[in-house]
């Protein structure tokens, strides 16, 4: 059994907040610049300019992309032939995460539901834990900012509603968003599962490369279309028309029960800050 | 599509000169304010008390920014998502609200609020808050410090840019999504 200190889990945690919140993945940054390239409107292209710039400034000045530094969101792997000693992993993701928001200047978003009081330091983080194989701790974060997740939806269709009712379904969700969302947005969508599996899956498929291709030729082929139907809304950049309103839509598929379809649609702004780590 | 350079207080004949497309370089003192403080701000004109900055020809922007580092007056400032706000603003706006800085939609009340009050509602980048951020020159909480990042700030900003999203002839900036196109 390998054992990793629990000290190591906190400081790895501490610094991939930090760095998700200044550093924008090169994929995202060489989308905006396709992007930028490929829009005819003016406004569209400004835009870009200003999200590029943005970028290159947070990671020179250290200041965070955005000041919505998000709800701190972990995917954990945990090998079945590995241990965390000297704290438990929930804790150490915790304060690892506790420290990251407070030393790197980063906002605490996090209160409660009734009073509105701010937790202050931005706990509790959001986990959620798998257990695999081998001997890997493999830690997936993402800041997840509030302006996106409320425009994003849960619906339990009806087995008949089939894929013309799923695609419509996200096709009106992106519409009726609109500008809310800070568009270019990425859709991260949960098909099947149950209620909570498609919620957790559609935030799951967020951490794919925004590039890349599903490994499914079928889901593959469904990602592309809705991608090149979504973006004929011409929403733009901030809503101000154009044709990137969305930069890539992730699918995630899980087997349902036979009476359900269910489907999760998990807006993402452009700020697609994520990070991972394998101890 | 005009460009203006605009100084606060704004008034009567700054906002109707505006029109939704219209790019705005701000510079004078303007107030952050979101979700909670816009609570506090409606509770205390319901028990009667004074608001803690006088809302004639002043503008809100609704933002929480990041903590500032050290050296910076202020962290990243960009807009967050206005709707949240559209219960309370028409209220503000009849009291002599001039402007609110966001992004997103708006509700009909807010349209109306601001073409009776002659008020506009301006767009930032959302999502630039580190850019944004160097337009502001100096911040200070002046209000419901116990809100922490919600709490309401006096921003002094210089050539802040914003975008006129709605003016107050009734002219809207956001494109109207293409759902025929994009359902085929």
């Amino acid at each position: 059994m390998r054992t990793i200190p629990a000290q190591t889990v906190i400081d790895k945690v501490a610094a991939m907040c930090i760095e998700a919140n200044r550093e924008l993945p090169e994929d995202i940054l060489k989308k905006f610049k396709d992007s930028q390239a490929a829009e005819t409107s003016p406004a569209a292209k400004e835009i870009f300019r200003q999200l590029i710039e943005n970028a290159a400034l947070s990671r020179e000045s250290g200041l965070p992309l955005c000041q919505d530094c998000g709800l701190a969101v972990f995917f954990v792997e945990m090998g079945e032939d590995v241990r965390v000693e000297g704290k438990g992993l929930r804790e150490a993701i915790n304060e690892g995460m506790v420290k990251g928001y407070k030393e790197g200047y980063l906002r605490k978003s996090s209160c409660d539901p009734f009073a509105r009081t701010n937790t202050g330091d931005n706990s509790p983080a959001i986990i959620h834990f798998d257990i695999v194989p081998g001997d890997q701790l493999k830690i997936s974060m993402m800041a997840k900012g509030g302006g996106s997740e409320n425009m994003s939806r849960v619906m339990m269709f009806p087995p008949a509603a089939g894929w013309k009712g799923l695609r419509e379904f996200i096709i009106n969700r992106v519409a009726e968003a609109g500008p809310n969302p800070c568009p270019p947005i990425l859709l991260g969508i949960g098909i099947g599962g149950n209620f909570e599996l498609a919620a957790i899956n559609s935030k799951k498929a967020l951490l794919r490369e925004v590039d890349d291709v599903h490994p499914d030729p079928e889901i593959a082929k469904l990602e592309k279309e809705l991608l090149a139907d979504v973006n004929k809304l011409g929403i733009g950049p901030m809503g101000l028309g154009g044709q990137s309103t969305c930069l890539g839509v992730k699918i995630l598929v899980a087997p349902c029960h036979l009476a359900s379809l269910p489907l999760a649609v998990n807006v993402q702004c452009h700020s697609a800050r994520h990070k991972e780590v394998v101890l | 599509m005009a460009e203006h350079h605009l100084k606060t207080p704004l008034t009567d004949a700054d906002i109707e000169k505006l029109k939704s497309g219209d790019v705005v370089l701000l510079t004078g003192t303007i107030y952050t304010g979101r979700d909670a403080a816009h609570k506090r701000l409606v509770d205390s004109l319901d028990k009667g008390e004074a608001l803690p900055f006088d809302l004639k020809g002043a503008l809100i922007y609704y933002v929480g920014p990041s903590p500032a580092p050290p050296g910076r007056p202020i962290g990243s400032a960009g807009p967050t998502t206005s709707y949240r706000m559209d219960t309370y603003a028409p209220r503000l706006h009849d009291l002599g609200l001039k402007g609110t800085i966001g992004k997103g939609k708006r509700s009909q009340e807010v349209k109306d609020a601001m073409a009776r009050n002659k008020a506009a509602y301006f767009g930032a980048t959302g999502g630039a808050g580190a850019l944004l951020s160097q337009r502001i020159k100096a911040a200070k909480v002046i209000a419901y410090d116990d809100l922490g990042p919600e709490a309401i700030r006096e921003l002094t900003v210089e050539d802040f840019p914003l975008l006129v999203i709605n003016d107050c002839h009734g002219g809207e900036l956001y494109a109207k999504p293409d759902l025929e196109a994009a359902l085929g």
